[in-house]
C-alpha cells in the first residue's frame, strides 16, 4: 500500500488534491481512499489529508502515520508542523516551491505550483489553484499515470487550463 | 459504472435510484452532503421526488410519516443531535409501520461539542423498532441503502430501516463506487394500511392496553420475520450484482481461537490487525457486526472474544460486549474505543487482542494503553 500525506492550509484545496489523486489512481485500475482529516478547520489553518493507493480494497481508515510520500502544498506550514514526522524509510517529499530544499536527507522534489497556477491564470477567490497542477508532478514521480491524471482532472473540472497546468508541472518537476 | 464518491454521495446516488416520492430533510454535519446532493438531483430533474426542506429533524421525520401513511416511499437523512431531536417521531415511524429509510451518519453527542464518529447516537434508537445496518465502505453505503428500501417495504417487515455510516471516516472519504442498474430489484411500494386520500376519514386512534400490547408484539414478530427477508435480499443482491453481504462479516474466523468484534470502519481496520496477529502466530479472526437490529446470533463457542464498542451505555457497559455476553454467553474482553472520533489504528486493535483480559473492560487511552 502506498500512503500519501498532504499538508496544506484550509482553503488551499488539499482535500480536493487528495480526491483527485485517489480518482486518478482508481482510473489506473487501483483501489484508493482519500480521507481528509476534519478538525475544527478554518481558512488558513494548517490541515492534513490522506490518500491510500493499493492493488486490493483498502481496509484502513485511521490516519497515516508512516507516509511513503509527503506532499507540501504550502511550505509555510513547516513552521508549525513537522511534515517529516513518521516518514517511511525510502519515502519522498514533494514540495510546492521553485527548488528542492534539504530535508534531512530525504529525497525531495519541487515544482512551482503557485507560479504555474498564476501563469495559467488558475485563480479562484484570489487563491492560486494548486491541486490540479500537482497531479502532473505526481504523474512524473510515477505515482499515477499522466493519462489518468488528466482523466481525473477532466472528470472534476471543465476548465482546460487545469490540464495545461498539470502538463506544465509534469515538465517542470525538479528532483 | 465505476466512479468515485464519498459515503454521503453514495447514499444519495442509491436514493436517486430508489426514487422515493418524498424526501424531507434538514442539514446537519457530517450528513449535510447527502441532502444537498438529493436536493440537486431534484432541482436538475434527475430525481422526481417532492423535496421538503423542513425547519427541524423532528419535522423531517414527521413529514416522512405524513407522506408515508399515504403509501408512498420516503427518505430522510440525519446525524447525532438531529437523530435525537426527531426521537419522538423515530418511535412513531416504527409504531405506524411505515417503511421509511433513513441514513444516519454516526456522530458523537454533546457536550463536549464533537462532530466525529461514534455509534452511541444510533444505538440510543435501538429499542424503537427500526432495523439498523452499519456499513464499512462507500460501496457498502450505496448497496445497503438500495437493500434498505426492499427490506423495509417487504410485506412481512413493514418497518423503517436506518443505514448507518461513520461520520467523516465514511461520509467524507472518497472511494471507488460501482453503481448498478437496479432494474426491478426494489419492487413498487405497497402499504396495506395506506390511507385513501380521495376519501378523507377521521379516526379516533386512542389504543387501549390490549390492542396496544398486540401492536407491540406485532412489531417484534415483524422484526423476527425480517431475518429471512434480510438474508434473502442480501442473497438476491449478490446474485444480481455480485457483491455478498451477511449479518456478520467474518474474516479468517474458521480456525480462529480469538476473534475481535467491531462495527463500521473499525470492523474493517480489525481485519488488518488480524493479518498482523496471524503473522505473529496467533490464530486470530475478526467479525464485523452489520445488523444491530435485528441483532444477529453468532456462534462464538470455543473462541475467546474481544469486543470493541464505539458506543457506551453508562452504568452498564459497551452495548455490543454486553449484548454478546447475554445472547451468546461469552465473557468478552470489552474495549471501549473510538468515542468522539478517537483515533484507533490496526496496531491499537492488535494490541487489544494481545493484551486481552476476559471479563474486564478497557477504556482505550484512559486507563492505560495495552
Amino acid at each position: 500500500m502506498f500512503e500519501v500525506r498532504i499538508h496544506s492550509r484550509g482553503g488551499q484545496g488539499g482535500v480536493t488534491a487528495a480526491r483527485l489523486l485517489a480518482l486518478a489512481a482508481i482510473r489506473d485500475g487501483k483501489y484508493a481512499t482519500a480521507c481528509p482529516f476534519y478538525g475544527a478547520e478554518r481558512r488558513g489553518a494548517a490541515v492534513v489529508s490522506y490518500v491510500r493507493i493499493d492493488d486490493r480494497p483498502i481496509r484502513v481508515y485511521s490516519q497515516i502515520r508512516h507516509p511513503d510520500l509527503v506532499l507540501v502544498l504550502d511550505p509555510s506550514v513547516m513552521e508549525v508542523v513537522d511534515v517529516l514526522q513518521g516518514m517511511k524509510e525510502g519515502g519522498r517529499v514533494l514540495m510546492n516551491g521553485s527548488e528542492p530544499r534539504e530535508m534531512k536527507g530525504i529525497p525531495t522534489f519541487a515544482v512551482d505550483l503557485t507560479g504555474i497556477a498564476l501563469r495559467e491564470r488558475l485563480v479562484v477567490a484570489g487563491s492560486p489553484i494548486l491541486n490540479t497542477p500537482v497531479l502532473g508532478a505526481l504523474a512524473k514521480m510515477g505515482i499515477i499515470t499522466m493519462e489518468s491524471a488528466k482523466m481525473a482532472i477532466k472528470e472534476m473540472f471543465s476548465d482546460q487550463r487545469n490540464v495545461t497546468a498539470a502538463e506544465a508541472a509534469y515538465a517542470e518537476l525538479i528532483a | 459504472m465505476l466512479t468515485v464518491a464519498t459515503g454521503n454521495k453514495a447514499v444519495a446516488a442509491a436514493v436517486k435510484q430508489a426514487c422515493p416520492s418524498v424526501v424531507a430533510a434538514y442539514p446537519i454535519t457530517p450528513q449535510t452532503e447527502i441532502v444537498e446532493q438529493i436536493a440537486e438531483y431534484v432541482t436538475s430533474g434527475e430525481l422526481k421526488s417532492q423535496y421538503i426542506p423542513v425547519e427541524s429533524e423532528h419535522s423531517a421525520m414527521a413529514a416522512c410519516i405524513g407522506a408515508g401513511v399515504t403509501g408512498v416511499r420516503t427518505f430522510t437523512a440525519t446525524s447525532s443531535h438531529g437523530l435525537h431531536y426527531m426521537h419522538e417521531m423515530v418511535n412513531w415511524a416504527a409504531g405506524a409501520r411505515l417503511p421509511i429509510v433513513m441514513a444516519n451518519v454516526n456522530r458523537a453527542l454533546g457536550p463536549g461539542w464533537n462532530i466525529w464518529a461514534e455509534h452511541t447516537d444510533a444505538f440510543q434508537e435501538r429499542d424503537t423498532g427500526w432495523l439498523q445496518v452499519y456499513v464499512a465502505s462507500v460501496q457498502e453505503a450505496y448497496d445497503a441503502t438500495l437493500m434498505a428500501f426492499r427490506i423495509a417495504e417487504h410485506e412481512s417487515v413493514l418497518l423503517p430501516v436506518m443505514v448507518n455510516l461513520d461520520g467523516f471516516l465514511l461520509s467524507h472519504s472518497m472511494q471507488p463506487l460501482q453503481s448498478v442498474d437496479i432494474g426491478d430489484f426494489i419492487p413498487p411500494i405497497h402499504l396495506p394500511h395506506a390511507i385513501d386520500i380521495s376519501d378523507p376519514t377521521s379516526y379516533g386512534t386512542l389504543t387501549g392496553p390490549n390492542d396496544y400490547f398486540r401492536l407491540r408484539w406485532d412489531i417484534e414478530r415483524s422484526m423476527r420475520d425480517s431475518v429471512p427477508v434480510i438474508r434473502e435480499t442480501q442473497e438476491e443482491f449478490a446474485r444480481r450484482f455480485g457483491r455478498k453481504y451477511d449479518f456478520v462479516e467474518e474474516y479468517r474466523c474458521d480456525d480462529a481461537e480469538v476473534v475481535v468484534i467491531a462495527m463500521g470502519t473499525l470492523g474493517k481496520e480489525a481485519e488488518v490487525a488480524v493479518d498482523l496477529l496471524r503473522r505473529e502466530g496467533l490464530k486470530a479472526g475478526s467479525m464485523r457486526i452489520r445488523w444491530l437490529r435485528p441483532f444477529p446470533r453468532i456462534d462464538l463457542s470455543g473462541k475467546e472474544v474481544v469486543v470493541i464498542d464505539r458506543d457506551y451505555s453508562f452504568g452498564f457497559g459497551g452495548v455490543i460486549a454486553r449484548s454478546l455476553a447475554a445472547t451468546e454467553g461469552v465473557t468478552p474482553f470489552s474495549v471501549i474505543a473510538g468515542l468522539g472520533g478517537q483515533e484507533v489504528t490496526y496496531d491499537d486493535i492488535a494490541g487489544f487482542v494481545r493484551g486481552r483480559r476476559p471479563g474486564e473492560e478497557l477504556w482505550f487511552g484512559v486507563n492505560g494503553h495495552v
